[in-house]
């Protein structure tokens, strides 16, 4: 333990810490917290002052009242996939980790909501379902290791949103702690609770407002039948116009998926899920449903395939086709990776007819910039995922990828959308929110971050700016203006 | 027509005077809440019109003042809806009373709430400053949801000048079923419905009889006259039926002695049996009628985890059940972050807020 580096005020916090939580629960000294320096983004690093591990509500009570007594900060971790820096440390604060709070409490069938904890993952609670023919519709890519209360913190998305939404429209009921330790009860089993929607509010709020200690989630009954459809062009804007028209002709899919070229090749490379190769874009349409609606849905759905100029279809109907067809995709960032030695994540939401013009200007920035992007993203509901290959080693690449990010999430500011669908602002995306919000409106939500969290301890420096660093960026908020984009001194 | 400069004044007026607004539109609604401790008033009528329509696109962006029913015309007009179907408490509701109050109607178990279906507002708030939360896209995660917060709030947190709501295709047929059931064995065979991969879009209880609503494409809903029994309503029938109880005109909500809305876990088995009731969203909600004391009322509910809210009928100066302290405190402040004076329809809400 490194206690030379730590002020006498951190020491004494320290030493409360030691005496009031068991030893195991509490990490310190460079080696045991490095692994814990950076979360998803890993481009950001920090190391915490300690890294604490309850196992229980009254663990995480006990810290955050010994954090308001020695006035330390707290960052809050679930299983560090996220995005956006959201959980990076925070020089001088505990990183809380609620990974060991992970058991599902109580499954209760007969009102269809199962209750856990923070820390289980978000595909463990489908699974524990499933035997009873229910699961728990939101599905980020990084399921099989994202934690439900990191779901809550980011208000996470997923293949599946189009249908059946967002974490905030699946999440019944909150136990949090505030920043000093109470507890506060939000949303429930009822519907529409009296007083502010607080627990819409907290959804999303990215650690900021409160510790979550408890979830309970609605399970849905697994859907009768599943069909996937593989579609494939040989014009990205035409697979995006048959994403629109699909929509527009009042069909609803569970799920609606783009690749362009790059990522076809990427995935196919890695896992051979049976792309073709040589298409510039593919379509991954999901429809669930009865047995006799599926029959007339596939066809409608094929016929404006076809009208919309795609070359093939395939129809996936049995369980083994679709998982394949669904593995090229979900391992679609993976094999991304193999592609280059570092690639920028990216996720902005734009409107669905946008499509195809947003994505030729990233391709023409590509171009000019020098930097190859490949795109594989929500296109149903307009979420991007441009992903940019960098060398993080070749100089200037980093500050390259970083300003042609803050462009593209400009554009899908500047053409209706937002800076962040599903990541999360996190500390990556300070900068973009002077783009979308003006001084007033960001403002209001330190005002209600004030409301919450008084003393400024949850989290400290994330999801919204202050002024003064807009201020500084010069990024104006425009509303379809042109803005600048302002190379970055961090990252 | 566009007011947003006319009431930014009156917001900034106010809030330099401390002088509390009444915030008000069609006031079909003003049963609802608590008495508004205000002298003046702050009219949305004017306020209307439908600022955005993009059908491929599943939103609409429209003015708070629009009525309700100029509103669902609009969207029918493009085989569109808002799937949360909200009540129309009469010709001059509008879309913004509806979203203030957080009203939904007979889908929301399996379509989602008024909250669910909002994609941002823009608000005056009240320091009378001009500001847009959310926006019209599906997802969102920028900032805080401050938009999802004015829902129910009852324009205490800010006065809703533009809502951006998602629509979706209209279905193309229902079917109502109706069963003979005891109020015990219905709330039994909602839950078995709601367990089942079906479209099942409705569910109430009323006068001894069960009804299940099923919504989709005409294939969607092939095989349910099989499986489901009952007698299958006529389509207008059935149609009256659903729209009745969505703005609470069947003879049940009459005009008389206190209404109460029960919201229960959906489970739950019968209460205060001794009282005329009816229930909907598949058992969560029992309205009741009559005059057992508001302790009683209040007793029962939350023993089940469950709340109490006297609707509409005798006055009462605590509709709704209080909050727990940490959380009354916490509405507090919420309220000052947003409106520091109190001067948007104070005491609607909550005495406090």
């Amino acid at each position: 333990m490194e206690e030379a580096t730590h002020t006498p005020a951190e020491q004494d916090f320290l030493r409360a810490l030691a005496a009031a939580l068991p030893a195991e629960r509490v990490r310190s000294g460079r080696e045991s917290l490095q692994p814990y320096e950076c979360d998803g983004l890993s481009v950001l690093r920090e190391l915490p002052l300690c890294v604490v591990l309850p196992q229980d509500r009254e663990e995480v009570q006990t810290l955050l009242r010994l954090c308001r007594q020695y006035q330390i900060p707290v960052v809050p971790r679930g299983a560090g996939t996220g995005l956006s820096g959201g959980a990076r440390p925070v020089a001088g604060a505990v990183l809380l980790s609620l990974a060991r709070m992970n058991r599902i409490l109580d499954i209760d069938l007969e009102n269809r909501t199962a209750r856990v904890q923070p820390g289980v993952r978000n595909l463990a609670i489908s699974e524990a379902v499933r035997p009873f023919g229910f699961y728990y519709a939101p599905d980020p890519s990084s399921q099989i290791a994202c934690s439900i209360g990191g779901n809550v913190a980011e208000n996470s998305g997923g293949v599946h949103c189009l249908k059946y939404g967002l974490t905030v429209h699946n999440v019944l009921a909150l136990e949090v702690l505030t920043a000093d330790g109470e507890v506060l009860h939000l949303g429930g089993l009822t519907p529409d609770v009296p007083g502010y929607d607080l627990l819409a509010l907290f959804i999303g709020s990215e650690g900021l407002l409160g510790i979550v200690v408890e979830v309970t989630v609605r399970l849905l009954p697994v859907p009768e039948n599943t069909v996937v459809l593989l579609a494939a062009f040989a014009e990205l804007s035409l697979a995006a116009d048959a994403v629109s028209a699909i929509i527009a002709a009042g069909i609803i899919p569970a799920g609606l998926e783009m690749m362009d070229r790059l990522a076809i090749q990427a995935a196919e490379d890695f896992v051979h899920a049976g792309y073709p190769r040589d298409a510039a874009a593919i379509l991954l349409c999901e429809l669930d449903g009865s047995a006799e609606e599926l029959v007339e849905r596939v066809a409608l759905v094929e016929e404006i395939l076809r009208r919309q100029g795609a070359d093939s279809i395939r129809v996936a109907r049995d369980p083994d086709t679709r998982a394949l067809l669904w593995k090229g995709r979900k391992a679609a960032f993976p094999a991304v990776g193999r592609m280059a030695p570092d690639y920028y994540c990216m996720d902005g939401t734009i409107p669905r007819g946008r499509l195809a013009e947003v994505l030729e200007q990233i391709a023409r920035w590509s171009e000019e910039i020098g930097l190859a992007v490949a795109n594989v993203f929500h296109a149903g509901d307009g979420n991007l995922h441009p992903l940019i290959l960098y060398d993080a080693n070749a100089a200037g690449q980093i500050a390259a990828a970083e300003s042609f990010g803050q462009r593209i999430l400009a554009l899908c500011v500047e053409v209706g959308g937002s800076i962040t669908g599903e990541h999360g602002v996190g500390v990556e995306k300070l900068d973009s929110m002077c783009v979308q919000f003006s001084a007033a409106e960001l403002e209001t939500m330190h005002r209600i971050k004030g409301a919450f969290d008084p003393e400024g301890r949850l989290n400290p420096g994330k999801a919204i700016p202050t002024l003064h660093r807009c201020a500084e960026l010069g990024a104006m908020h425009v509303h379809g203006g042109v803005l600048p984009f302002p190379e970055l001194e961090r990252f | 027509m566009d007011i947003t400069g006319r009431l930014q004044e009156q917001v900034q007026d106010a809030y330099a005077a401390q002088r509390p607004l009444r915030i008000r539109a069609g006031t079909t609604k003003s049963f609802y809440g608590r008495p508004v401790d205000a002298d003046a008033e702050l009219d949305l009528r004017e306020h209307s019109g439908i600022v955005d329509y993009q059908p491929a696109e599943l939103y609409v962006t429209v003015r708070a003042g629009t009525r309700l029913r100029e509103l669902q015309e609009t969207l029918a007009g493009q085989g569109q809806t808002l799937a949360f179907e909200p009540p129309c408490h009469g010709e001059d509701s509008t879309i913004g009373g509806v979203v203030a109050c957080g009203f939904s109607g007979p889908a929301r178990p399996y379509a989602g709430s008024a909250r669910d279906h909002l994609l941002g507002v823009r608000i005056l708030d009240g320091r009378g400053q001009d500001l847009r939360f959310g926006g019209h896209v599906m997802k969102n995660v920028a900032g805080y949801d401050l938009s999802r917060l004015m829902v129910g709030a009852q324009g205490s947190l800010g006065v809703l000048l533009e809502l951006s709501l998602k629509v979706l295709p209209l279905p193309a047929r229902h079917m109502t079923f109706v069963q003979e059931r005891q109020m015990a064995a219905a709330i039994k065979e909602m839950q078995r419905w709601e367990a089942q991969p079906i479209p099942l879009s409705a569910s109430a209880w009323m006068d001894g009889q069960l009804y299940l609503r099923f919504s989709g494409a005409e294939s969607a809903l092939a095989g349910l006259r099989a499986c489901v029994g009952g007698d299958l309503l006529l389509p207008a029938e059935a149609t009256q039926f659903w729209a009745q109880l969505r703005d609470q005109q069947l003879p049940f909500f009459a005009p008389g002695s206190a209404l109460w809305r029960l919201a229960l876990p959906t489970g739950t088995p019968p209460v205060l049996m001794e009282l005329p009731q009816l229930l909907e969203w598949g058992g969560s909600i029992r309205w009741l009628r009559g005059d057992a004391s508001a302790e009683e009322i209040r007793a029962q509910t939350a023993s089940r985890n469950g709340y109490a809210i006297q609707y509409r009928g005798a006055p009462n100066p605590h509709p709704l059940p209080p909050l727990s302290e940490p959380l009354r405190i916490l509405h507090g402040r919420v309220k000052d972050a947003m409106d520091p004076r109190h001067i948007l329809n104070p005491g609607r809400l909550y005495a406090d807020l």
